[in-house]
C-alpha cells in the first residue's frame, strides 16, 4: 500500500470552556490515500468536524490540537499559521456546509475566486481571471463569462456551493475536505453537487474527505468510511462491507435510524378538521412612503388542502416552493386569499382578535429547535405560555402541574422544566417545542420541517413521538418537509409542491411507488430512497 | 458554543434548577479580573460618596475663612508655622501684643501685653478663628495689661486641601461624586426605560408605525443638545431634577435605536412567530419575548451610558448650566480647579482623579459585561 496523502495519528482536540476543559476528539487515527473518497460519519457532537478543522488549523480560539497530522510526511500540528498557509488553501482545501455565508457578500465571485490563485498560485490578475472562468466552467456554472462578475446574492444556493468548490479546486489540491457540503441544499441540488464532486475527483484525481451525517450520501460515494462517536472512531472499513455487516452497535444504530414504518390510515369518516380552498399568497415588494407595489411574487398559487382528524397531509417540495408559506397561510399567520374552514367556522373573515380563541386548536411546530425557544425563558415557562393566553385564570400551581404533564407526554423528565433551552440537546428542544403545541390540546398541528435540523437517530424518536401523540389525541397534522423518508413514514396523503403550485397529490403509497410527474420522480431519485427498504410494511404498533 | 462541545447528557442530569443565561454570564464576569476589580473600586467610591461626608467632620458647605486654599495634607491643620502668625493676628484684634508663644501639645500658652487693660470679652476672637478654641485666662498682671492665656488648638484635617472659599475639598469631592453618580444612574435609568419601550414597540410593530416613530426620534436628534438644555433652563429654572430630564430625554434616542435594531432581528426569530401562533397579544410578545432578549446589549450600553451622562453633566456644570452652589458636582469642582491650576493644583487633581477612576471603572465593567453576555464576540 502506498503512503497515505494525509495521515492522522492519535489526534486529540480540546476546548477550554466555562465548565473546564472539554475533550472533543479523543485520539483519532485516519488515513486518506491518494484519489479515494473517505467519509467520516457521525452525529452532531461526535467530533467529526473538529477533527478536520484541526487538520486545517481552523479550530476556535479556545481549542487546541495534540497528536500528529502528516501531509506527505510534513507534520501539520503545531505549525505556525504562516507555514500552514503553504498547505491549506492550496494543497488541502475545504468547503463548508453553508454556502450562503462562506462567500463574502461584498465581492464579486470572480475576485473571490482569483484570490487563492494570486496568493498561492502566483498568477497575474488577467491570468487569474482566465483561470477563474475555466474553474467556473469546470463546476458547470452556466455562462461563466457573465457569471464571474456576479455578486454572491445573485446566485442560488447550489450555484454558490459550486463557486465554493471552484475556489477549493483553484490550486489543484491533493485533498478536498467537504464538511456537510450538501446539507443546506435541496435534495435535487444536492444530488447534482455530489455528482459533480465525484466527477471532478475522477478527472482531477484528488482525495475527498466527506464529513456527513447522511448515510445515503456515504453509501453512494465513499470508498471507505470512518464512523465517529463522542470523539472516537468506533468503526472503519470499506463502505460496502461496513454497511453490509456493521459490527459496532453505534454503526448498526445509525444505519437503522432511517425512519421506518408507515402510518396507519385514519379511521374512515373522521370529521373534517381543516378545509382550505384556493389558497393564494402574494408577497408584494413595496417602495416609497405609501407603498406603491412594484413587484408581486406569488408564493402560493391556488392550492387546496383538507385534513381530517387523525390524518396527516405531507407537503413536499424544495426550498422556495411555498410549502412553509402554505402552512402559515392556513393558520392565518400570513395574509392570504381563499377560504379556510376550521371545523364549521370560516377563518378568513376573522381578524387577529377573532382568531385568538381559535389559536389553541391550531398549532405550529418549527424547524429550528434552537431558534424557536426564547433563550431567556425556562422550558416550563415556554411550554405554558399558551395557557397564559387561553386560560388566563389558571393558577400558577396548576400551570406548573400542566407543564410537568406535558413534559411527561413528550417523554422529557418533568424535573427539567426549570432549565433553560440552551441546557437541552437539539432533540430535547424539539420535544419542548412539541410540548408547547400539545399543552393546549390542539386539533390541528402544522409541523414545519420539525425533524430537519436533527440527527437521524433523533429524527426517528421524534417521528415516533409524533405518531404516538397523533394516535392518542386524534390530531390532524400538516407535515411540511423536504425529507422524503420522514414524510413517507408519517403521511397518509402527500402533496408535491413546486413554485407555489401543487404538481402532484395522492396517497403516500401512490406517490412513492407510482410517481406521475417527472419532478416527483427527480425528488425521489435524489433522496436515494429507492435503494432502501424496498418492501416496508406498515408499522405494527 | 462550538460544535462538538455541545453539553453532553451527563452534564444535564443533576441540577434541576436551570442555569439561566444571566447566571452563566455572571460566572464569566466573575472570572474577569479587571471587571471585578472595577466593581469593587466603584462600590468603594460609591459607599465613600454616600457615607463619607458624614465622617469627615466637615459639612460640605462649611466655610473656613482661615483655611482658604490650603494644600492637601495628611497632617492636621494648623501647621506649626501657622500658629504664631495667627496668634499674633488674633492678639492684634484683642488690641494686645503676643509674647512668649509656647505650644504645649494641644494648647498654646501665650502672654498678651496691651498698652491699656485688655478687655477680656475680646478674647472671644480666639474662638471665632478656625484655629483655636475658647481662651482661658490663667494669670493677670499689671491691672490687666498683661495676661497669660491658655488657648486650645482646634485640629482640622484637610486630606484633599480646601477650595477658594476654604471648604474641605474631600467632603466636597464626595458630595460631588454623590451628585454625579446619582445623575448618571437616574438619567441612564430614564433613558433606558423610555428607550427600551419605545424602541421595542417601534421595531416590533414595524411598517408605518415604525416609520413614524423613528422619524420622531430623528427630529429629536436634530435638536442641538445645549440649545435644548438652555431652553429647559429658561422654562423651568435651574433645578437638579431638570438635569435628569434633560440628559435622559436626549440619551434615550440612542437607546431606542439600539433596541429597535435588536428587535428587528428578534422579531424574525421563530420563538416570536411561535408566540404569535399561540395567540399571544402584541403587548405580551414585547414584554415576554422581545424585551428580555434585547437586555444583553442594553445592559452593556447602560454601563457605557452612565459615564457618558456623568461627563455630560460635568460639561453642563462646567459651563455653569448645571448644579448650583453650594451643591456641587465633579464637573463644577473640576471647572473651579482648572481656574486655580496655578496656585492650587490639588483643587483640579483630586476631583479629576475621582472622575477618571469612576469612568475607568464603568468602562471596564461595561467591557466585562459585554464579554460575559456575548461570549461569541471574543
Amino acid at each position: 500500500m502506498t503512503e497515505p496523502v494525509l495521515a492522522i495519528r492519535g489526534l486529540q482536540v480540546r476546548f477550554r470552556t466555562g465548565d473546564g476543559i472539554l475533550q472533543a476528539v479523543k485520539g483519532v487515527d485516519i488515513d486518506i490515500n491518494a484519489g479515494e473518497t473517505v467519509a467520516i460519519v457521525g452525529e452532531s457532537g461526535s467530533g467529526k468536524s473538529q477533527t478536520m478543522m484541526s487538520v486545517m488549523g481552523l479550530l476556535a480560539s479556545n481549542g487546541w490540537a495534540e497528536g500528529s497530522v502528516k501531509y506527505r510526511g510534513q507534520e501539520l500540528v503545531g505549525l505556525s499559521p504562516e507555514k500552514l498557509n503553504n498547505y491549506r488553501g492550496s494543497k488541502l482545501t475545504m468547503i463548508f456546509q453553508e454556502p450562503m455565508t462562506s462567500l463574502d457578500p461584498l465581492y464579486r465571485i470572480g475576485d473571490q475566486l482569483a484570490l487563492p490563485l494570486t496568493t498561492h498560485g502566483g498568477l497575474s490578475k488577467t491570468k487569474a481571471r482566465e483561470r477563474a472562468i475555466e474553474l467556473l466552467e469546470l463546476v458547470r456554472i452556466p455562462d461563466p463569462k457573465r457569471r464571474i462578475d456576479s455578486y454572491p446574492h445573485e446566485l442560488s444556493g447550489g450555484q454558490r456551493q459550486r463557486v465554493m468548490i471552484a475556489m477549493a479546486l483553484a490550486n489543484n489540491p491533493d485533498v478536498l475536505i467537504a464538511d456537510e457540503p450538501t446539507t443546506a441544499l435541496d435534495v435535487t441540488v444536492q444530488a447534482r453537487i455530489l455528482e459533480l464532486l465525484s466527477d471532478l475527483q475522477k478527472r482531477l484525481g484528488m482525495s475527498i474527505v466527506f464529513i456527513t451525517h447522511d448515510l445515503g450520501v456515504v453509501r453512494r460515494f465513499a470508498t471507505r468510511t470512518y464512523v465517529m462517536k463522542s470523539g472516537q472512531v468506533v468503526e472503519s472499513g470499506e463502505t460496502s462491507a461496513l454497511f453490509a455487516s456493521p459490527k459496532h452497535p453505534y454503526t448498526k444504530m445509525l444505519i437503522d435510524a432511517e425512519p421506518r414504518g408507515r402510518k396507519e390510515p385514519a379511521p374512515a369518516g373522521a370529521p373534517m378538521v381543516l378545509d382550505a380552498k384556493n389558497i393564494e399568497v402574494n408577497f408584494a415588494t413595496k417602495s416609497g412612503w405609501f407603498g406603491k407595489t412594484s413587484h408581486v411574487l406569488r408564493a402560493v398559487d391556488n392550492v387546496s388542502l383538507s385534513v381530517r382528524a387523525g390524518e396527516t397531509i405531507g407537503v413536499v417540495g424544495e426550498s422556495g416552493s411555498g410549502k412553509s408559506t402554505l402552512g402559515r397561510a392556513v393558520l392565518r399567520l400570513l395574509p392570504a386569499s381563499g377560504t379556510v374552514r376550521f371545523e364549521d367556522r370560516a377563518l378568513m373573515p376573522l381578524d387577529r382578535a377573532g382568531m385568538r380563541p381559535l389559536r389553541r386548536h391550531l398549532q405550529l411546530v418549527f424547524q429550528d429547535p434552537f431558534g424557536s425557544l426564547s433563550p431567556r425563558m425556562t422550558a416550563g415557562e415556554i411550554v405554558t405560555e399558551g395557557l397564559l393566553v387561553h386560560e388566563p385564570r389558571m393558577s400558577r400551581k396548576e400551570r406548573d402541574r400542566r407543564a410537568a404533564q406535558a413534559f411527561e407526554e413528550v417523554r422529557l423528565e418533568p424535573a427539567w422544566r426549570n432549565r433553560f433551552p440552551h441546557e437541552f440537546s437539539g432533540g430535547q428542544r424539539q420535544r419542548i417545542a412539541i410540548a408547547r403545541a400539545m399543552i393546549l390540546h390542539p386539533k390541528l398541528v402544522v409541523l414545519d420541517e420539525p425533524t430537519s435540523a436533527l440527527d437521524r437517530s433523533v429524527q426517528k424518536e421524534i417521528v415516533d413521538l409524533l405518531r404516538d401523540l397523533q394516535k392518542t389525541h386524534g390530531l390532524a397534522y400538516v407535515f411540511i418537509s423536504h425529507d422524503l423518508a420522514v414524510v413517507r413514514a408519517l403521511s397518509d396523503e402527500i402533496m408535491v409542491m413546486k413554485s407555489g403550485k401543487v404538481v402532484e397529490r395522492g396517497t403516500a403509497q401512490d406517490i412513492f411507488e407510482r410517481p406521475k410527474e417527472d419532478y416527483t420522480r427527480d425528488l425521489i431519485a435524489a433522496a436515494f430512497l429507492n435503494q432502501q427498504e424496498p418492501d416496508a410494511t406498515p408499522l405494527a404498533s | 458554543m462550538v460544535e462538538g462541545a455541545v453539553l453532553p447528557a451527563e452534564v444535564l442530569k443533576d441540577p434541576v434548577v436551570g442555569r439561566s443565561l444571566w447566571a452563566e454570564a455572571r460566572g464569566r464576569l466573575v472570572r474577569n479580573r479587571a471587571a471585578i476589580t472595577s466593581i469593587i473600586v466603584l462600590g468603594f467610591i460609591a459607599l465613600a460618596c454616600i457615607f463619607g461626608p458624614l465622617l469627615t467632620g466637615h459639612p460640605f458647605d462649611k466655610v473656613y475663612p482661615d483655611y482658604v486654599k490650603v494644600p492637601a495634607s495628611l497632617e492636621a491643620y494648623p501647621k506649626a508655622d501657622q500658629i504664631e502668625p495667627n496668634v499674633e493676628r488674633v492678639a492684634s484684634r484683642v488690641r494686645a501684643k503676643a509674647e512668649n508663644i509656647a505650644v504645649e501639645g494641644d494648647k498654646i500658652r501665650v502672654t498678651l501685653v496691651g498698652q491699656r487693660p485688655i478687655d477680656e470679652r475680646l478674647l472671644a476672637y480666639f474662638e471665632r478663628s478656625d484655629l483655636f478654641g475658647a481662651a482661658k485666662v490663667t494669670e493677670r498682671a499689671d491691672e490687666g495689661r498683661r495676661m497669660v492665656v491658655d488657648v486650645p488648638i482646634k485640629r482640622n484635617y484637610f486630606f484633599f486641601g480646601t477650595d477658594t472659599n476654604g471648604r474641605d475639598l474631600l467632603t466636597r469631592t464626595m458630595k460631588a461624586g454623590q451628585v454625579s453618580l446619582a445623575i448618571g444612574l437616574l438619567a441612564t435609568f430614564v433613558a433606558i426605560v423610555i428607550g427600551v419601550i419605545y424602541g421595542a414597540t417601534s421595531g416590533y410593530l414595524g411598517g408605518r408605525a415604525d416609520l413614524i416613530m423613528m422619524r420622531a426620534v430623528d427630529v429629536l436628534y436634530s435638536l442641538p443638545f445645549i440649545f435644548f438644555v438652555i431652553m429647559l433652563v429658561v422654562f423651568f429654572g435651574r433645578n437638579f431634577v431638570l438635569m435628569f430630564i434633560a440628559v435622559g430625554a436626549v440619551e434615550w434616542l440612542d437607546m431606542a435605536r439600539i433596541v429597535r435594531g435588536q428587535t428587528l432581528s428578534i422579531k424574525r426569530q421563530e420563538y416570536v412567530q411561535a408566540a404569535e401562533a399561540l395567540g399571544v397579544e402584541t403587548k405580551g410578545i414585547i414584554r415576554r419575548h422581545v424585551i428580555p432578549n434585547t437586555l444583553g446589549p442594553v445592559v452593556v450600553y447602560m454601563t457605557l451610558l452612565v459615564p457618558k451622562v456623568i461627563l455630560l453633566e460635568s460639561f453642563l456644570s462646567f459651563l455653569g448650566l448645571g448644579v448650583q452652589e453650594p451643591n456641587t458636582s465633579l464637573g463644577v469642582l473640576i471647572s473651579e480647579g482648572a481656574k486655580n491650576i496655578q496656585g492650587a493644583t490639588w483643587m483640579l487633581l483630586y476631583p479629576s482623579i475621582t472622575l477618571v477612576t469612576i469612568l475607568f471603572c464603568l468602562n471596564f465593567i461595561g467591557d466585562g459585561l459585554r464579554d460575559a453576555l456575548d461570549p461569541k464576540d471574543r
